[in-house]
């Protein structure tokens, strides 16, 4: 068997399968003073576990959503954009942009530091791929997905995006890094059919949700959640390009003492399966978290399976235990329901946070009428 | 341990390639979308054309492009020969599945094809037999020409034209192999180039062409490999009278089993391995001398049920002979190619495995790249391929010491291994399941 993905491989070869950290809106933690916090971080991005400074400009961002003007808001994304080092906005964080920029060509070595997430494939293709399956009548043998559009957020080396695309999908792979996307544009020109079938941008979600409103069948986030700042906005924007009756795949490690033993403890301090410093446990997201935000943003969770990741074989399971790695699919509802208008803004944040889920001046416009 | 042999599989590949002249690394352009095969299977013989077959029939591969490569010419059978070929093959029951699962089957069926029920094996020494039967009236095995599997074959390939494409009278020259490690420049994929010049790309390359593969030579891939001192010699027998012939007789001889397999209810095909000097002694012979040597070399102080028939007279032209060995290839597979058939094992036709062991390499790799496919996976990627070459080489690995034990066993004459082997036959025959173990192992 090929030594690369094993346990007895020595050193940092596993990466990125449980992610990096990143910050969530860890509201409970009082904000420190931003500039001397923020200068730490660009730096060490550790295990320390750190404070909310970017859920801190995010929750700002919110608020001048709400309170100002369409312009207002123009001129704080433009602060915003010359705070943060990368070029996406705001659930993209910086820090972990350097960091798979250091690997970036290392993608689509088999046996390599991503060995897990190209044997991880062995689980997530079957189960989008049935999953779609089930909400079409009859499929073309041959291409089971063909006539689909997927959207693949923080799609990487296009390591997912390809095999959707050799199923017959077509396939919009978006990732902040552009390092990634240019490993996998290299990547995918050499076989015709899948240069055509696949497209690859270097953004982030929310810079695409506007043009790309209700247009995926399906939208894939794999091994990304656990990366992003503000989970909320993020899956508001997954909701908002999927079409009625579309389906979102999550696939992400649940935040649970087993996960923090045996993804942290183990795998980087005492295996070395992972670099130092690669997780912050804080990030990780539990199911019962995550279905509860779906449910408030019109997604109906179909299915939430645990995976299970030998380091010994190399190779992934299904498993009925969801307190390490798990896999969710979730289906938008197909009647649309019409955010609550006409209410004016001051009547409490989360409704307003549902109805206008990411920054679109059309349904923002409304409650103000 | 493992990872050191990984190690030394993937270091061997660039390192074996400097060795071939053939063999070059280039770097190419974006290949056009006509040159570009998801499959190519080289060498189109039986193994060859049943892998290519199998593929283009197989539901998750429609969209997929195969081509299949032979060195020689469109074999047409316009009209099936009064005389039967002399190369014939013992195809078993798992065999047969594979056949029918893409429709080659029903073809030989409306050609000919000759099943039979039992099998009874001779020593050379003692008296000692051992008898194989299916107690439900089931075939144990079916004789078919090579020429009418080969048929069978062509025609079922024409019906899928649109996945598979063939190309006689090519013969791959050179083959490039990918980087090892996939580098932001260079092609990905496998380089054939052709007698004509022409070149072609691919995903994965099967390997078919026999037992002295140039595909397994160009990839550098160790074969464990001797020769038997011994050839086998072949004929159509006419039987001196009708029977209903639907037993296989073999008898081990000091020089080596000679096995009649029944075609029709008057005529047997013979396969007869033996020495160099005595196959060459065989084959010259007068046709009355040959009759002779093979009714003789049968005992006759037997019950008349268990006599095989006695034969009357040889077809003309149809005595051959050919060398016969072992080989066993070190590894199945490497990046983006698989070893099938002869080119992966080479046995001893004394247990009439060879081509059934293709078979089952064809149904296994099958399975593994439907699957594969209907992953989305890349159909030359490592995970699957290795998967293919566990399961075919813990098979295959028995099989192919199994039947070289009995040869040697079978070629001695001294005493105490007699004795042995005579003992160890009787005990065989009185022990039904171990008989049925058996069988259930070779009709895979």
């Amino acid at each position: 068997m090929w030594g690369g993905r094993k346990l007895s491989s020595s050193g940092s070869r596993f990466f990125g399968v449980f992610g990096s950290g990143r910050r969530g809106t860890q509201t409970e933690r009082p904000p420190p003073t931003s500039s001397a916090v923020y200068s730490k971080n660009q730096l060490n991005w550790t295990l320390q576990t750190k404070p909310g400074v970017f859920g801190e400009y995010r929750t700002m961002w919110f608020k001048s959503c709400r309170t100002f003007s369409c312009l207002n808001r123009m001129k704080i994304y433009r602060y915003l954009w010359t705070r943060l080092y990368s070029t996406s906005q705001t659930t993209v964080d910086s820090s972990e942009v350097k960091t798979f920029l250091a690997l970036a060509h290392k993608w689509w070595d088999e046996q390599g530091v991503y060995a897990p997430l190209h044997s991880m494939n062995d689980l997530r293709v079957p189960f989008i791929r049935d999953n779609l399956l089930k909400t079409v009548p009859n499929h073309q043998l041959g291409k089971p997905l063909s006539g689909m559009r997927i959207l693949d957020v923080g799609c990487g080396g296009g390591l997912l995006a390809e095999p959707l695309g050799r199923l017959g999908a077509s396939v919009l792979g978006l990732d902040p890094v552009t390092e990634n996307i240019k490993t996998a544009q290299c990547h995918k020109s050499f076989d015709p059919v899948l240069d055509k079938r696949i497209e690859y941008r270097a953004c982030s979600l929310e810079e695409i949700v506007e043009e790309t409103a209700e247009t995926f069948d399906a939208v894939v986030a794999s091994e990304v959640v656990e990366h992003v700042t503000d989970l909320e906005t993020f899956l508001q924007c997954c909701c908002q390009v999927l079409k009625p009756g579309g389906s979102l795949f999550i696939t992400t490690i649940n935040k649970t003492q087993l996960s923090y033993a045996l993804g942290i403890v183990f795998s980087e301090q005492i295996a070395g399966i992972v670099p130092k410093g690669t997780h912050t446990w804080e990030k990780f997201v539990s199911p019962e978290n995550l279905e509860s935000i779906l449910e408030s943003n019109g997604l109906s969770v179909q299915t939430v399976t645990g995976m299970l990741y030998n380091p010994f074989s190399g190779y992934w399971h299904w498993s009925e235990n969801t307190s390490l790695n798990y896999a969710a699919h979730a289906m938008k509802s197909r009647v649309q329901e019409h955010p609550v208008s006409a209410e004016p803004v001051s009547k409490g944040e989360p409704e307003d946070l549902r109805a206008n889920a990411c920054p679109n001046p059309v349904v923002h416009e409304e409650p103000k009428k | 341990m493992a990872a050191r042999l990984a190690g030394s599989r993937w270091a061997a590949g660039p390192v074996a390639v400097g060795r071939g002249s053939l063999v070059s690394r280039q770097r190419w352009s974006v290949p056009s979308a006509d040159t570009l095969y998801d499959v190519v299977v080289s060498g189109g013989g039986l193994v060859g054309a049943a892998m290519a077959c199998a593929l283009g029939h197989d539901i998750h591969f429609r969209d997929k492009k195969i081509l299949l490569l032979e060195a020689g010419p469109k074999k047409v059978l316009e009209k099936l020969s009064e005389t039967y070929s002399n190369r014939v093959s013992s195809i078993s029951p798992g065999s047969a599945t594979l056949l029918s699962s893409f429709g080659a089957w029903d073809h030989i069926c409306n050609m000919r094809y000759r099943g039979f029920r039992r099998m009874q094996v001779w020593d050379a020494c003692s008296e000692a037999l051992i008898m194989f039967d299916k107690d439900n009236l089931d075939d144990m095995g079916y004789i078919v020409e090579n020429d009418v599997i080969m048929h069978a074959l062509t025609k079922q390939l024409e019906a899928v034209s649109d996945r598979v494409t063939v190309l006689y009278r090519s013969k791959a020259v050179g083959y490039t192999w990918p980087c090892l490690f996939p580098m932001a420049d260079s092609s990905p994929w496998v380089h054939i180039t052709l007698g004509d010049g022409s070149t072609l790309q691919t995903k994965l390359l099967i390997g078919a062409d026999g037992h002295n593969s140039g595909v397994r030579q160009s990839a550098g891939i160790q074969n464990v490999s001797w020769n038997y001192d011994q050839s086998a010699v072949v004929a159509t027998l006419h039987l001196s009278e009708a029977t209903e012939n639907n037993v296989a007789w073999q008898r081990f001889l000091p020089s080596g089993p000679i096995a009649v397999l029944p075609l029709s209810d008057s005529l047997s095909s013979l396969v007869w391995s033996t020495s160099h000097e005595h196959a060459a002694e065989l084959v010259s012979m007068d046709e009355e001398k040959f009759v002779d040597a093979i009714n003789s070399a049968f005992p006759t102080r037997v019950s008349a049920r268990q006599l095989p028939p006695s034969v009357a007279k040889v077809d003309a032209k149809s005595r051959v002979l050919f060398p016969l060995g072992l080989g066993h290839a070190a590894e199945y597979v490497r990046p983006r190619v698989a070893l099938i058939g002869d080119a992966a094992h080479r046995v001893h036709p004394l247990a009439g495995q060879g081509v059934n062991m293709g078979f089952g390499d064809i149904s296994s790799l099958v399975h593994h790249l439907s699957t594969a496919a209907f992953n989305g996976k890349d159909l030359g990627s490592m995970s699957h391929l290795t998967s293919y070459e566990t399961e075919r080489q813990r098979h295959n690995t028995a099989l192919l010491a199994a039947t070289d034990l009995l040869k040697r066993l079978y070629s001695t004459s001294t005493t105490p291994l007699v004795l042995l082997r005579t003992w160890g036959l009787q005990a065989t025959n009185a022990i039904s399941p171990l008989k049925a173990q058996i069988m259930a192992f070779a009709s895979k």
